[in-house]
């Protein structure tokens, strides 16, 4: 059993300024995940799906006002007792703009900034920079500003220049949202890549349910702050009522099979398909 | 097209190319090569292709933005190229990818509050309308809300009402469901329906081939600053030559449909959604 790297106990998290009759960004939330894991989490605007990112990163509470009550812990260790600089170098964080989060005149630079300001030895920096830049592909933008790449590839500067960190935990909130499908689908490959092969644990909040049910492993499902449903892709998808309530997609094959189910009473009663590979599989024997 | 012989034509494009200058001596960008299209009032359009195809490039012909190196847009009879900007901007209503480009007042009420003004209305029916607004976007309970302060979509939400506000006859929206949940997305597609029904010209530049699908009349399939096809969805998502040179995905429905044709083409090339698809699944009896 891989050990926990991240542990939410009872967290409830209210935003200072948010109107009396207001609720809490975040209520009573529990959950751990393992190390290895990819979590994906899901849920409506306002979910409180970013607010879980700041959590895991430590913006919250360190640069946002509001109360706090529960624990976080990092590796078993309290995020109110880990200094931001530090919490940045174990939990990696990554935006939906990568504009936002780049600041560098080139992408080397770019790479080399973090960990500098973790005061990694020279040496050091310079090994996991090479060794980055062939992981994420990104060689050739060595002496290019950052400011001069499409968006997909800011997005892979950004995830690169985090990843010289040598984070073990990688949060991504929305990190696609900006990017057309070819930059969504290299950044889907990357985040994949550095969970398969590098053992990172992923947490990533996304919009994309169809790309996303590819490749995660859990999905956390938010609603109004709280966790409402936890499990794997199928486990998660076979609720289709709780996310027509909630007001959120199942990839469109689990909703053609459950349409042929239910309406139709064309389906033969194995599992729904939640990919479309699984959906098309499926059509080939009888095809 | 079926519909537009009875429909008029509201904009023109008439072999339009754009050539973004770069250093002295070399060639420059050609963004958009000989692009001839007709746009027609109810009718929504999506523009489709890889970033750098020249989507929004044509879309900044509209509000003159941009100037044409050759050729012209019309918009109702008159060249674009030869009017000012601020006129367009009454006209043609334009909203942005990134909100942060276009929201700058300091509540979500003055941003609605701020368009009318320029359109000289009496304080009473800015104050009617502004309100309006408000609801149908489901935007009051954060009028009196900072916008710089709001989540990316519902900034986005915020933006479309701004300009949804002025009531443009043609309404381009560049990438208007990134960072929208399914709530958000489906208030977006039935506002765009419901300006169509009251006669508008909607143009939706968009990477989101479920959305297209579900609320577009026409798609338009841009590579490398041309027009490579120009159908209807069902047309488009089903010519797999095409979004191949393209490189999209269709949705999953067109996909399934394309799978199925390549080995029996009775499968019928109809528009597509998850009930109609499981619908022709079962009659083909390739579920069960």
């Amino acid at each position: 059993m891989a050990e926990t790297v991240l542990e939410f106990k009872n967290v409830t998290w209210r935003y200072e300024g948010t109107p009396k009759k207001g609720r809490n960004a975040l209520e009573d939330v529990s959950l751990s995940v393992k190390k290895g894991e990819y979590v994906g989490i899901i849920g409506a605007n306002d979910a409180g799906k970013s607010t879980l990112c700041r959590l895991c990163n430590g913006l919250i509470p360190n640069s946002f006002n509001g109360d706090l009550s529960g624990d976080v812990f990092v590796n078993g260790r309290n995020i109110k007792d880990i200094p931001t600089a530090q919490l940045a170098g174990e939990v990696g964080s990554v935006f939906a703009d990568p504009e936002a989060q780049l600041s560098q005149i080139s992408v080397f630079d770019e790479l080399a900034f973090g960990p500098s300001n973790l005061e990694v030895p020279r040496e050091e920096i310079i090994k996991r920079m090479e060794e980055t830049m062939d992981i994420m592909g990104i060689r050739a933008f060595r002496d290019r500003s950052p400011f001069s790449l499409s968006g997909g590839e800011q997005q892979k500067v950004a995830i690169a220049s985090v990843m010289t960190m040598t984070p073990e935990i990688l949060v991504l909130d929305e990190p696609t949202s900006n990017l057309d499908p070819i930059g969504t689908e290299s950044v889907f490959m990357i985040i994949d890549e550095l969970n398969k092969k590098e053992g990172m644990t992923i947490i990533l909040v996304e919009h994309e349910i169809e790309l996303m049910a590819q490749f995660v492993d859990r999905f956390i499902v938010l609603d109004e702050g709280q966790v409402i449903l936890d499990g794997t892709p199928e486990e998660v998808f076979s609720h289709r009522d709780v996310f027509e309530k909630i007001g959120i997609f199942v990839p469109t094959v689990t909703e053609i099979a459950s349409i042929a189910d239910k309406k139709y009473g064309s389906w033969d009663g194995s599992k729904y398909p939640i990919t479309l590979n699984e959906m098309l599989d499926k059509i080939d024997e009888r095809l | 097209m079926s519909n537009s012989a009875e429909k008029k034509v509201i904009a023109k494009v008439i072999n339009l190319e754009h050539v973004y200058p770069v250093a002295k001596g070399s060639e420059g960008i050609h963004a958009l090569k000989h692009v001839n299209l007709e746009f027609y009032e109810q009718e929504i359009t999506a523009i489709i292709g890889q970033n750098g195809s020249g989507k929004t490039t044509l879309s900044k012909h509209f509000n003159g933005l941009l100037r044409p190196t050759s050729g012209q847009v019309i918009i109702n009879g008159r060249d674009v190229a030869k009017r000012r900007v601020s006129e367009m901007a009454k006209e043609v209503g334009y909203v942005f990818q990134n909100p942060n480009y276009q929201l700058f007042c300091a509540t979500v009420r003055e941003e609605i509050r701020f368009g009318l003004k320029n359109l000289k209305l009496k304080e009473s029916e800015i104050k009617e309308k502004t309100v309006e607004i408000l609801d149908e976007f489901g935007l009051r309970s954060i009028a009196g809300k900072q916008p710089v302060s709001l989540g990316m979509g519902t900034k986005k939400v915020v933006a479309l009402a701004s300009v949804c506000a002025m009531d443009p006859e043609i309404l381009f929206l560049d990438e208007p469901t990134t960072g929208q949940d399914q709530r958000g997305k489906t208030r977006l597609g039935n506002l765009a329906l419901q300006m169509k029904e009251a006669g508008r010209t909607i143009m939706i530049i968009s990477h989101d081939m479920e959305f297209v699908a579900r609320y577009a009349d026409r798609v338009v399939v841009m590579t490398k600053g041309e027009v490579i096809m120009d159908g209807t969805p069902e047309e488009v998502f089903s010519n797999e030559e095409v979004m191949e040179r393209a490189m999209i995905k269709p949705p999953q429905t067109y996909a399934i449909a394309n799978h199925i044709r390549d080995k029996d083409d009775s499968f019928p090339c109809v528009r597509l959604d998850a009930d109609l698809t499981a619908k022709l699944l079962t009659e083909k009896g390739l579920l069960k």
